[in-house]
């Protein structure tokens, strides 16, 4: 059901089949029948591993969502606790444990802290006087979880805000954790690449751990041949550029979560009749987008300009396929056609989901604002005019169009012009101000400290030359049948998958310069392996690259590193892994301020 | 089709499960009947044998954090630094005894060591300030905030303030962890003496001002804001934080008297136009819109006339004529909205005259649903003829259009744009006389 996940260069399946053992020797550690109480938040991540089955295979008879008050009544011996390790749901535990009804049967109580235990938390059910009523307190180290035969995340919502603007580096402790996983089931990463100081910390820590684990010499053959460790902040143009691709539009327009999309039903059929009678019409269609899709996994990483083509001759030929079955005449004719039919439906509902997103997101792409919006977008990027007040954010401001989407903007011009004049970022933050409403002074300072919106100091602007470097821009770029990676963006390259792109070929020492403009140190390091587990390439075949994104990854460079891996004589596979799936709007929402 | 995976799937994929999904945009209701929903088809195929149990469950439909509260937060602190000699960590134990194996000879790194691994280790024996430090060195070469921060809650608890922050001034990562964790339990206090001690000033006047949020109360909110004016913000922020209480403290003026205007039923205004919501909290613009709607033609004297709150605010011409035009445009207030845009020049002739552009009025106008002659008149008014064009087509103002046709002496477009005129309308008869007529020399 996952075979998906092992369609890659690496198998990725390895790593699912691992964290669900690990889920059922916990689960076995509860004897008896069991209910869980999920931390909502978790069901998502844990859907992508393990399905019901596997928890009913382990007695799990009941799940219930956390909520305050009363545990649900469940007549099972115990209760287990899926939660990540916040305070506030710390509460929300004590306040079920203390309600429970002493005179019914007793039931046992567990936690399992998803990714970590945390002493913190443990000691907050102290003070609640509940921390003696769990048997079993555990952690369940799900740290890098499988999205796809080349995709790992994290989803860990405040990786970035953490690390950079909290200086936490919990989560960059958990990355290390993930990758010395990885590395215990895929082999020791030869080469270590990395750009920015998170980069830096979590190469150090798995070095460090890796000093400490001495004790079990890892004997397994390496299937990757290097890691590059990339922090966000030597890229934060990147996420805040509306992606052009169709499933970086897909996340723009409806926020794909955990791999799964809500959609207006709208435009999409009732399924069966009578079954969905029942159901509220309004109801939000729920699509699962991953690669096991054969139709998605072609047209995912197109740009979105592109995919109309595809659709319609897929159209025909799946019309042609169906009109086949005019010519059988014989049995044996008629029996091949037959046998044909489930994979030509599924191909058929296929098709259709994805004209119907297709037109859904037409919608907003020949909108006049979307147009107008993306023309600025590229304005800035190029280069043009990102030392004044743009007039189309100014409208926006006027229009109170959404705050996110203007505070986008503006961190775009301030990026790709490192830094804006103070006359300019003081009238900006005013307009907002008094617009959208004072205390959002908060949430602007914190902008400021990630370095997306702030005043250019030394009145130096570096973002030509790093354009003009790594080659941002692109005039002529090619959307149907791409040369370059700028098909993303129609027409900018991503920075951090250029970063990539330029260490494997020619490597890094050809761009020094723009390197030490960026934050941060970059870096190389070593992990020696025995003579044994050394690889001898055989010629022709390619390297294997892990890309860490810190800090958050979109798919519009996701999609840009699947383009290099299927480059011909590109020379090496990507396989990508970040703390979040982010895009701009995700990311600028995780920073702004709310109350406690 | 395999039923079973089939139905697994539909469980974690299906939408009909909505109990286990984030949805904040559903109101409280319908999460409940999500959730009863939830456990109702739940039974489908989880259940199938003991049916009756689900049909008990009771579901609040309360999402989840709604419980949070900062108070909350405020207890684990105080409980955290007043635990009398009580060590923190050694009580942390697996409750069945596996770790009971701790030795008092750990040394800081050891220690650290298994802390990480979530076993008992006393902190209590590090005694000497040089152990501590060790300790907290130790934890942080090992990134681990979760270690991290158990140190830091242990040196929080028996060093003092002075030597605490003086230590971790030197020691940036540890600081930074302390930090948030002072603000995740919401130990304001203790955070603010770190802010003045490291001379953070700013840093120190925002985490104050952070406070507002979480009061409700209108006239606390207000009085809490009063306490943020002269904290060491940047001058640009001192200006914002200001008019942030001003405009509070004018809110809940204008909003008590309105309240009382419209309870006792005797104006026109409230009458015929329902206040929907509050204006308290609202930001400066929404405010402005509001005193455009309601106060308009109040005189500057009061504190809910809009030409004072633009004095008192310094609200750039062009922001006010936006607002204005916006607010009296969906009252149909079209005099207002020809007032606002003319001008009488020391001649006493009047010119129209508009600092957004006509262009936009344009816009908001038909945004509000004004009348064809109204945009007509304000169409005509765009300098730019391509952008007249544009928008005459657009919002169907025919007579600019062929007007303006006319003049460019375009009889092709004309033509054209008979088309898309009624038929038999007073506009087709228009462009026919216009085509037919001698005295104009058609450019083409």
């Amino acid at each position: 059901m996952a075979a998906h996940l092992s369609y890659g260069r690496v198998n990725l399946n390895v790593l699912r089949e691992a964290v669900r053992r690990e889920l059922r020797e916990f689960l076995d550690k509860c004897a008896g029948s069991k209910a869980i109480v999920w931390d909502e938040y978790l069901t998502g991540p844990f859907g992508l591993i393990a399905q019901y089955s596997l928890l009913k295979e382990h007695e799990v008879e009941k799940m219930f969502t956390l909520k305050g008050s009363r545990l649900p009544a469940a007549d099972v011996k115990n209760i287990i606790f899926f939660v990540r390790p916040r305070l506030e749901l710390m509460d929300i535990i004590a306040e079920n444990v203390l309600s429970e009804d002493r005179r019914g049967p007793t039931r046992d109580f567990h936690i399992l802290f998803v990714p970590r235990r945390s002493l913190l938390c443990e000691q907050r059910l102290k003070d609640l006087g509940v921390l003696g009523s769990f048997i079993h307190r555990e952690e369940y180290s799900l740290d890098l979880i499988p999205f796809d035969g080349d995709l790992l995340s994290m989803e860990s919502e405040c990786a970035f805000k953490e690390c950079y603007l909290e200086g936490d580096q919990t989560s960059l402790y958990h990355a290390a954790k993930g990758l010395m996983t990885l590395q215990a089931l895929y082999g020791t990463i030869p080469q270590i690449f990395g750009k920015g100081e998170c980069a830096r910390q979590v190469a150090n820590m798995m070095i460090r751990m890796k000093r400490e684990f001495t004790g079990s010499q890892n004997s397994i053959f390496p299937v990757f041949d290097n890691l590059l460790l990339l922090d966000r902040n030597v890229d934060l143009l990147t996420p805040l550029a509306t992606q052009l691709t169709y499933e970086g539009l897909i996340d723009e327009i409806y926020g794909i979560q955990n791999s799964y999309v809500k959609l207006p039903p709208e435009k999409f059929a009732p399924k069966k009749q009578g079954d969905g009678a029942k159901d509220l019409p309004t109801e939000a269609k729920k699509l699962q987008l991953n690669s096991a899709e054969e139709l998605y996994a072609e047209i995912r990483d197109k740009n979105f300009n592109a995919v109309g083509s595809v659709l319609s001759k897929k159209a025909k030929i799946i019309s042609a396929a169906f009109e086949e079955r005019h010519n059988a005449k014989t049995v044996g004719e008629i029996k091949q056609f037959v046998s044909q039919l489930p994979h030509m439906q599924a191909a058929r509902g296929s098709l259709a989901n994805h004209t119907s997103i297709a037109e859904l997101i037409k919608d907003v792409t020949t909108s006049e604002d979307f147009f107008d919006k993306l023309t600025v977008e590229q304005e800035f990027m190029s280069g043009i005019d990102t030392d004044k007040v743009n007039n189309y954010i100014e409208d926006c401001i006027a229009q109170k169009h959404s705050l996110i989407k203007v505070l986008r903007l503006v961190c775009l011009q301030s990026v790709c012009n490192s830094g804006l004049k103070q006359k300019v970022l003081d009238y900006y933050k005013r307009e907002i101000l008094q617009t959208y409403g004072y205390e959002h002074i908060l949430t602007l300072h914190n902008l400021e400290k990630a370095g997306l919106l702030k005043p250019q100091t030394g009145g130096r602007n570096n973002y030509p030359t790093i354009r003009k470097t790594l080659r941002l821009w692109m005039d002529d770029v090619n959307e149907q049948n791409p040369t370059d990676i700028s098909y993303v963006y129609s027409g900018y390259a991503p920075l951090s998958v250029r970063l990539a792109q330029l260490l494997s070929r020619p490597g890094w020492r050809s761009i020094e310069e723009v390197l030490r403009i960026l934050p941060g140190p970059h870096f190389e390091e070593r992990q020696p392996l025995p003579t044994g587990l050394q690889k001898k390439r055989q010629p022709g075949e390619n390297r294997v690259t892990l890309v860490f994104f810190l800090g958050g990854v979109t798919f519009a460079e996701i999609a840009a590193l699947r383009f290099l891996s299927q480059l011909e004589d590109g020379g090496t596979e990507y396989v990508i892994a970040t703390t979040k799936l982010i895009n701009g709007t995700s990311w600028i929402e995780a920073l702004m301020e709310k109350p406690f | 089709m395999n039923r079973t995976k089939g139905d697994e799937e539909e469980y974690w994929n299906s939408s009909k499960f909505k109990a286990f999904t984030f949805d904040d945009e559903d109101d409280e209701l319908s999460q409940l009947k999500e959730s009863k929903r939830a456990v109702n088809s739940l039974r489908d195929f989880v259940d199938d044998d003991d049916d009756d149990d689900l049909e008990r469950v009771s579901w609040t439909g309360e999402p989840v954090g709604s419980r949070t509260r900062p108070g909350s937060f405020q207890s684990l602190s105080d409980a955290l630094s007043d635990t009398p000699a009580k060590s923190y960590a050694p009580e942390l134990g697996r409750p069945k005894g596996e770790y009971r194996d701790y030795s008092n000879d750990w040394s800081p790194s050891d220690t650290v060591r298994r802390l990480r691994k979530g076993k008992v280790c006393s902190l209590e024996r590090f005694r000497s300030l040089q152990d501590k430090l060790q300790l907290l060195e130790e934890a942080v070469s090992m990134h681990d905030g979760n270690v991290i921060t158990a140190v830091l809650i242990f040196l929080k608890r028996t060093l003092s303030k002075e030597i605490l922050f003086r230590e971790l001034e030197v020691r940036q990562i540890a600081l930074r962890h302390l930090i948030h964790f002072l603000k995740e339990i919401g130990d304001q206090k203790l955070l603010l003496d770190l802010f003045r001690f490291l001379d953070r000033t700013e840093e120190l006047a925002l985490s104050h001002y952070r406070e507002h949020l979480n009061i409700q109360d209108p006239d606390k909110r207000k009085e809490f804001l009063k306490t943020c004016i002269g904290l060491p913000f940047s001058a640009e922020d001192s200006a914002h934080i200001q008019d942030h209480y001003t405009l509070l403290e004018r809110q809940i003026i204008i909003e008590a008297n309105d309240r009382h205007l419209e309870s006792a039923g005797q104006t026109e205004i409230f009458r015929k136009h329902p206040r929907k919501a509050s204006i308290l909290n609202m930001p400066l613009v929404t405010t402005l819109f509001y005193s455009c709607f309601y106060h308009y033609t109040e005189a500057e004297g009061t504190f809910s006339s809009p030409i004072n709150l633009k004095k008192t605010f310094k609200i750039p011409d062009k922001q006010y004529v936006l607002t204005a035009l916006a607010a009296r445009a969906k009252l149909r207030a079209w005099n207002d909205v020809d007032a606002l845009f003319t001008t009488k020049n020391w001649l006493g002739y009047t010119k129209k005259r508009a600092p957004i552009g006509f262009h936009r009025v344009v816009e908001i106008l038909h945004k509000n649903n004004a009348p064809v002659q109204i945009l007509q008149e304000y169409v005509n008014l765009v300098e730019d003829v391509d952008t007249k064009l544009n928008l005459a087509t657009k919002f169907k103002c025919h007579d600019v259009v062929i007007d303006t046709y006319r003049d460019l002496k375009d009889r092709q477009q004309l033509l054209a744009y008979r088309s898309k005129v009624d038929k038999g309308s007073a506009e087709e008869e228009k462009i026919d006389a216009l085509l037919s007529s001698s005295q104009i020399r058609w450019k083409n």
